[in-house]
């Protein structure tokens, strides 16, 4: 309860620094208050328009996360089994690591339309943390645990449950966190670029053209608030899951 | 049927570690294998659970089996009542396990993660996970290694109850556990091997 006031309190500093900052500023143009956004967000929240941006752009950057998480996940399965596969992804990951996501973008662009443009840069840019994070759990599995378990003779499922997944969900966990959050940046900076129709991204677009920083403010709270809400939610299912498999 | 273990020889590189070693384990009954540090005691126990080839010979083990090995090999982000689980299946519910977990003296650690317990308690959930395993015959791996004198001897009393009646091979150093818990032994040095009943 403590910790939660402490938060609250600061979070509480920040705010007031920046309205007092943007009021000593005096330029709505560059720097609008907090008010300024909070009246802007209870002006967009009711407008249907508001949830059909919001709903566009989370179904494409979590579809591209979710084949994020299964591509990275499968090749770092495979890659812990064939020496020979990781061997030949590695080269690839360290690309995919490095390459700016507006580099992604434009290539992203010639080969897909706008409209799926965030689906295909949130994959490329989800597969190589989670297929890093996921072969160093592989990597630190105990063979001892596997010796174990044939000399039990652990049933197959109750095997993968007990010893390779409690042994990996960490790995996982740490995996989905990182990358839902990097997952919704490169989302909306691929959409700022890609400009499709009816998503966050055009919001943000057409704000800077028309130079209503209150619009991208509070476009921008509403990108970090939903990132921070899928977060949560995909960490609390995680951490059920983990719960459950502890105690099997 | 006992474990009946016919010729078998060993070695890594030039090092020979088994040489011929035979000897038929009788059945329902525990015997010790004693002997120096490198005399090969625990390759022959990996070999007899069919973790470790032989170069030759043979080893004739009924199954189900179950062991405590020289490491725990526990699984350290489950709890100990899930780790016993995992091999018992739900022949045992939960105040099952935990009634066994105190009578070895693991009171209120059923629900804790294994990572969270000292040395000589991960040392008595492995060896409880043996115990309450399915087995026609238990290897056991210096199974009170680490344990204080008067948690030892608590531990070695539940053992002797718990393997009646089930063919156990177990291997240690100290002769006090030899003679508390063995109806048998077998000496193992650099030479070979003598029976040592």
């Amino acid at each position: 309860m403590k910790k939660r006031v402490i938060s609250l309190l600061c979070v509480f500093f920040w705010l007031v620094v920046w309205q007092v900052g943007a009021m000593a500023l005096n330029q709505r143009i560059l720097l609008v208050t907090p008010v300024d956004v909070a009246l802007k967000l209870i002006e967009l929240i009711p407008s249907a328009d508001f949830w059909k941006s919001v709903m566009f752009s989370a179904g494409r950057i979590l579809s591209g996360f979710a084949l994020g998480l299964t591509a990275g996940t499968g090749l770092a399965v495979f890659s812990g089994r064939y020496v020979f596969l990781r061997k030949l992804l590695s080269p690839l990951i360290s690309v995919l690591k490095a390459v700016p996501v507006a580099s992604f973008t434009i290539l992203a662009l010639i080969w897909v339309s706008s409209k799926n443009l965030s689906v295909l840069v949130t994959l490329l840019i989800c597969v190589p943390i989670v297929y890093i994070n996921m072969l160093e759990g592989i990597d630190s599995l105990d063979s001892k645990l596997k010796e174990m378990s044939t000399v039990f003779g652990i049933p197959p499922m109750r095997r993968f449950v007990g010893i390779y997944l409690s042994q990996l969900l960490p790995y996982f966990r740490s995996a989905t966190g990182l990358a839902i959050g990097l997952c919704w940046k490169s989302g909306a900076a691929a959409e700022v670029i890609g400009i499709p129709d009816g998503s966050i991204g055009e919001k943000l677009y057409q704000a800077k053209i028309y130079l209503e920083t209150a619009d991208l403010f509070a476009w921008t709270a509403v990108i970090i608030f939903v990132s921070w809400l899928c977060e949560k939610a995909f960490i609390s299912v995680i951490k059920l899951i983990v719960k459950r498999v502890e105690k099997m | 049927m006992g474990v009946i273990v016919s010729d078998l020889k060993k070695s890594f590189g030039d090092n020979v570690v088994l040489n011929g070693f035979s000897h038929n384990f009788t059945d329902k009954k525990v015997t010790a294998i004693m002997g120096q540090s490198g005399s090969g005691k625990t390759t022959l126990l990996s070999i007899m659970m069919g973790l470790l080839p032989p170069d030759s010979g043979t080893v004739q083990c009924p199954a189900p089996i179950s062991a405590v090995f020289q490491e725990n090999r526990l699984c350290e982000n489950l709890t100990a009542s899930a780790n016993i689980r995992l091999v018992t299946g739900k022949k045992y519910n939960g105040h099952e396990i935990t009634a066994e977990l105190l009578r070895i003296g693991l009171n209120d650690c059923e629900n804790k993660a294994v990572s969270q317990l000292s040395g000589g308690m991960k040392r008595r959930v492995a060896l409880l996970r043996a115990l309450l395993a399915d087995s026609e015959v238990l290897f056991l791996d210096e199974p009170f290694k680490g344990l204080d004198l008067d948690t030892k001897n608590l531990v070695m009393e539940y053992c002797k109850e718990m393997t009646k009646g089930k063919t156990v091979i177990f291997v240690t150093h100290d002769q006090r556990e030899c003679d508390f818990f063995s109806d048998e032994a077998v000496e193992m040095n650099m030479f070979g091997f003598s029976n040592m009943n």
